[in-house]
């Protein structure tokens, strides 16, 4: 009898054991797989936005030849700059980076400086209609452009302040202001308050305690914001179009021109726009990752 | 001189009074623990002393200036914060210097004392390092220093010890200690560690819901609890509130605990007499009671549920009909759960307690003292 128990006590816990390593190498093998599709996916996203990046980069560094040949060589072999040279040196090109240069400068200025109060009463205190100011500053960003073209374009024409790069940047400054303010904001919101707070207790005026303390600490967050604002700038076309004719932004120039040039012309503007963005992404990666958490730890 | 006056001080967040009515005085250079659970106001008081949140009504009078109005920075003070808040972007030396070089203090001065300060917290090898590679531990020292840095008459400190490890909380506070004492500051310091409160403070102000009930120097705070609160909120393990009914016997009072009667000391009887028939609360320590192995015609038989050996003691767990009783024994004293054991009330260390108010009867506490 008792033979017999433990005989079977054995057979049925052996199994049972086995079935526990098989459940948990299943276990293992489905969270690699889990793991494994996730990267695969990612990969997949990476490289559809990164080949067009990729060869618009090649060609815009192969012969003008080499542009229009098929099939079309995966690295620039061989490496020139003829075709960024006929860009470059295309009439009127030079003359509308300079203005889109200079549009998006007086932008970023502009915006961050208006930005930066902004952002920090959002972040730091309880006003009344705090949040209706919220939601309008995000509704401007909802609101088509397109159905403000024509009074924009007449009330400018009226004001006297059609076709200039000034009267562009301020488009520009009405149309980065809500992304700036929302990403100072947050940079501010960062911040822990109690520092604030400490330099008061140790001297400062508040006004002061904001520039000793909390500016310098946001500091990096506030540039990461002014870079963006450059490249919103940079890359907006619509108002361009709309405002200038002669003083035309990089932009509204390459798009004016595309339709009467070649395949070289085009791959050639195409790198260029995208230059600011990339060096955008690459002092920015940081702070993207830090956007709803502490800035400074 | 650097005294504290807070008046008739009220605070309110919408409809929910933080701070309500109170009156606290420190006194020139004394070290005061504002003691209370989470939400009881004591930090809100802090602030309101510190210039950090305005009050509603009263005032805050520090050195004989009302300074109610007064922007943290008119009112020499400095702070410790409980999550440091030493500026990450500044050297450790230029967060110690930071108060110093606000008042514009000469360089020869900011450099001895920061050089002071950092010496008494030992960190005088970290001037050149940034916070964000320091521990929590150096943190907090280096928010002590640039406290005590600017040599201000109040210093205030809003939980410092709380986000530190035990142990190093238990180092820090010694050191903390021995360290104020030579300072001449009057602290305020809020805590809502009761054993942190009673090793430092010469008094402890002990709040609940927005109020002072007890201000008094630890002994008496722990030893005459004003109120069934603060007995409870002090101690480990908190004092002991049993149930008795006040019975008077042919001129005698006797508090009657189930079947056992307990006899109150003489000078508690006059007090006693107007309980006639009414339940009170039985309050006593666990330290402050007497265990017997043998019956004695004073002592109550009781069972013991649980025995805890905490190596320093030994600390029953007993029931006496709904009150569960904690008393602490010697641990030479061997006891076992289930056994019965035989404790003794000594009438002096018996606080008695209003039911219905919780608070403390006695004809008066210097005389029970006394």
């Amino acid at each position: 009898m008792t033979t017999l128990e433990t005989s079977m006590n054995t057979t049925t816990s052996r199994p049972s054991m086995e079935t526990t390593a098989k459940d948990r190498r299943r276990a293992k093998r489905r969270h690699s797989i889990r793991r494994g599709s996730i990267y695969i996916l990612a990969c997949i996203i990476a490289l559809w936005i990164l080949l067009p990046i990729w060869l618009i980069g090649t060609m815009a560094f192969s012969t003008p030849e080499d542009v229009r040949n098929y099939p079309k060589h995966f690295a620039p072999v061989p490496a020139s700059t003829e075709t960024m040279d006929f860009f470059l040196n295309t009439d009127g090109i030079q003359r509308a980076a300079r203005n889109s240069i200079v549009v998006a400068i007086i932008t970023l200025i502009l915006s961050t400086l208006l930005a930066i109060p902004a952002g920090y009463a959002i972040a730091r205190y309880l006003f009344p209609g705090r949040d209706a100011i919220r939601l309008g500053i995000l509704s401007v960003r909802a609101f088509p452009i397109v159905v403000l073209a024509v009074p924009l374009a007449i009330t400018f024409i009226k004001w006297d302040m059609y076709d200039k790069v000034y009267s562009l940047a301020l488009m520009h400054t009405a149309l980065t202001l809500p992304t700036t303010i929302l990403v100072v904001a947050s940079v501010f919101a960062g911040v822990p308050y109690e520092l604030e707070e400490a330099a008061r207790i140790f001297g400062c005026t508040p006004a002061k305690a904001f520039w000793k303390v909390v500016l310098p600490l946001a500091m990096p967050g506030i540039a990461a914001s002014a870079i963006l604002t450059f490249v919103l700038s940079w890359n907006e076309v619509f108002a361009a179009i709309l405002l200038t004719l002669t003083n035309r932004t990089l932009p509204a120039q390459i798009l004016y021109t595309l339709d009467k040039s070649g395949d070289p012309f085009k791959f050639a503007g195409g790198f260029f726009m995208l230059i600011p963005s990339l060096i955008f992404i690459f002092f920015i990666r940081r702070y993207l990752f830090n956007m709803y958490g502490q800035l400074n730890k | 001189m650097a005294e504290i006056v807070v008046e008739k001080a009220i605070k309110r967040f919408g409809k929910f009074v933080a701070v309500d009515e109170v009156d606290l005085t420190v006194n020139d250079r004394e070290f005061v623990v504002l003691l209370g659970p989470s939400g009881c106001g004591k930090t809100t008081l802090l602030r309101a002393i510190a210039g950090l949140g305005m009050l509603d009504e009263g005032r805050v009078m520090i050195g004989n200036r009302d300074v109610t109005y007064l922007p943290p920075k008119d009112r020499n003070i400095s702070m410790v914060f409980q999550n440091y808040a030493i500026f990450p972007h500044m050297k450790v030396y230029d967060n110690i210097a930071f108060g110093l070089k606000m008042r514009k203090s000469p360089k020869e001065v900011v450099e001895e004392r920061v050089q002071n300060a950092a010496k008494l917290l030992h960190i005088e090898n970290m001037l050149d390092r940034y916070p964000g590679a320091m521990s929590g531990g150096q943190r907090q020292r280096v928010a002590v220093a640039r406290a005590i840095a600017v040599e201000s008459e109040v210093l205030l400190m809003d939980e410092p010890l709380s986000n530190l490890d035990a142990l190093l909380r238990l180092e820090m506070r010694a050191e903390l200690k021995s360290l104020l004492g030579r300072l001449n500051a009057t602290t305020i310091y809020v805590t809502h560690d009761q054993i942190e409160a009673l090793s430092m403070g010469d008094r402890i102000a002990v709040m609940k819901q927005g109020q002072i009930l007890q201000f008094d120097n630890p002994t008496r705070v722990y030893d005459l609890p004003a109120n069934q609160f603060v007995g409870s909120f002090i101690g480990n393990p908190p004092m002991n509130f049993l149930r008795g009914q006040v019975q008077r016997e042919n001129g005698a009072v006797k508090v009657k605990i189930g079947d056992f009667h307990l006899s109150p000391s003489a000078e508690m009887i006059e007090s006693l007499q107007a309980y006639d028939g009414k339940f009170i609360f039985v309050g006593i320590r666990a330290e402050n009671m007497e265990t017997l192995a043998a019956p004695a015609p004073d002592a109550l038989a009781v069972t013991v549920e649980v025995v805890e050996p905490l190596g320093s003691q030994n600390l029953l767990t007993i029931r006496i009909s709904e009150d569960v009783l904690k008393v602490s024994t010697h641990p030479d004293f061997k006891v076992h759960a289930h056994e019965t054991v035989y404790i003794r009330f000594p009438p002096a260390k018996i606080r008695w307690m209003d039911r219905d108010t919780g608070q403390a009867i006695a004809p008066s506490l210097d005389k029970m003292l006394a």
